[in-house]
């Protein structure tokens, strides 16, 4: 009983909290540099940048955030599910072009991937610095 | 002021009346979408984790179902759901953890990564814009369309500067990460294509966070570097997707 502070239950515990204040703080950051510069990239999008750079910095900050973080992103399809509802009901108006929308949907996604993927192989390849496809 | 059910209580009067009373906190909204997910992954996982399957896509089907029967309003749902969707801006930061560990890697692989990111975001623009134009859609369609590959915020806000509709982005944005999640093993499976780093990262800068949560469930690897397309292609055409629209399509 007295030595419960270095179990490893209140340790996660603990780390649990650190993660998300340190996740909230980057993300109040990154939301704070797009409203005074007023750019159009999204708050979490700059913290994730500005985290990335403290990260490659700190090998123990990555220690803190680490376990908490990953398993925060193992469901992160969740977090898609209330917006991606809302979105479906409201079924916003396209008006007698749906086929075009869907085909330029599908037709640009399909695109965008392979020319994607076969750009990027090709340079991997071109640097030969990992083998062909590694 | 919550909108009461309509069906609901004709069917059963003590449980439509609990549910009445349940839909006007945020409890019902919050329970409803954990347990639509958690059947949604149970479907998932019961077929193997195929792209197919994806959870995203039977989550939202569940809950729309369950509030057309019901008859409660978005809105009352939503009261309870933005708990969860709330965590999409710290989720969308820890990105940054498996980014961080791919570092020696990306320094090494710069500039393939730029090659691969400027030539996805074009075509991710350009094609959407041009197939609706041969297809006969009208200007402001083409607009909502452009930026349907970016992160819905930043997409949202692209179209809504180019003359689009931002809600009809909304829907473009999220079908889109959902068809790229369920489409791209079986394409890269034909292509050929192997490597987990470059799948994830097509996947990322195609279908933004939709594809980087399937790309994550895969491999952490796969994850990073969907992470990395992610945000990458969101930068990128908050600053193309004006560009390119006006100058060529206009």
């Amino acid at each position: 009983m007295v030595a419960t502070h270095r179990s490893r239950p209140l340790t996660l515990y603990r780390t649990m909290l650190n993660t998300f204040a340190i996740l909230l703080l980057f993300q109040c950051l990154g939301e704070g540099i797009a409203f005074a510069f007023h750019l159009p990239i999204p708050g979490p999008v700059i913290g994730m940048l500005l985290l990335f750079a403290a990260l490659a910095k700190s090998p123990r900050l990555m220690a803190i955030v680490e376990e908490t973080g990953s398993a925060l992103l193992r469901h992160l399809s969740l977090l898609f599910v209330p917006a991606g509802v809302g979105i479906m009901a409201a079924g916003a108006s396209v008006s007698g072009h749906w086929l075009a929308v869907a085909l330029a949907l599908v037709g640009s996604t399909l695109l965008t991937l392979a020319v994607t993927a076969l750009v990027m192989r090709a340079a991997l390849a071109a640097t030969r610095q990992d083998g062909p496809d590694a | 002021m919550p909108e009461f059910p309509q069906f609901v209580p004709a069917l059963a009067p003590q449980f439509g009346r609990i549910w009445v009373y349940l839909a006007a906190s945020p409890l019902l909204g919050l329970t409803l979408t954990l347990c639509a997910y958690a059947v949604a992954h149970a479907i998932y996982a019961r077929c193997k984790f195929s792209p197919l399957a994806n959870p995203v896509a039977i989550a939202i089907a569940l809950i729309a179902a369950v509030l057309a029967m019901s008859g409660m309003s978005y809105h009352d749902y939503f009261a309870g759901a933005q708990f969860v969707h709330f965590l999409l801006g710290p989720a969308t930061v820890a990105i940054a953890i498996p980014l961080a560990r791919q570092l020696p890697r990306l320094r090494r692989w710069f500039v393939p990564l730029c090659c691969a990111l400027a030539a996805g975001s074009v075509t991710a623009i350009v094609s959407a814009v041009a197939i609706m134009k041969v297809l006969g859609g009208t200007a402001q369609l083409i607009a909502s369309a452009a930026p349907k590959s970016a992160t819905t915020p930043i997409a949202m806000a692209v179209s809504e500067k180019l003359g689009g509709l931002p809600s009809l982005t909304a829907v473009l944005v999220i079908s889109t990460g959902i068809f790229g999640a369920v489409s791209a093993r079986l394409l890269f499976n034909a292509m050929r294509i192997d490597s987990h780093a470059v799948r994830g990262f097509a996947l990322g800068v195609a279908s933004h966070g939709i594809g980087t949560a399937r790309a994550l469930q895969v491999s952490a690897e796969m994850g990073a570097f969907a992470g990395l397309g992610m945000g990458l292609n969101g930068i990128l055409t908050a600053v193309l997707a004006p560009w390119l629209v006006q100058h060529f399509f206009r």
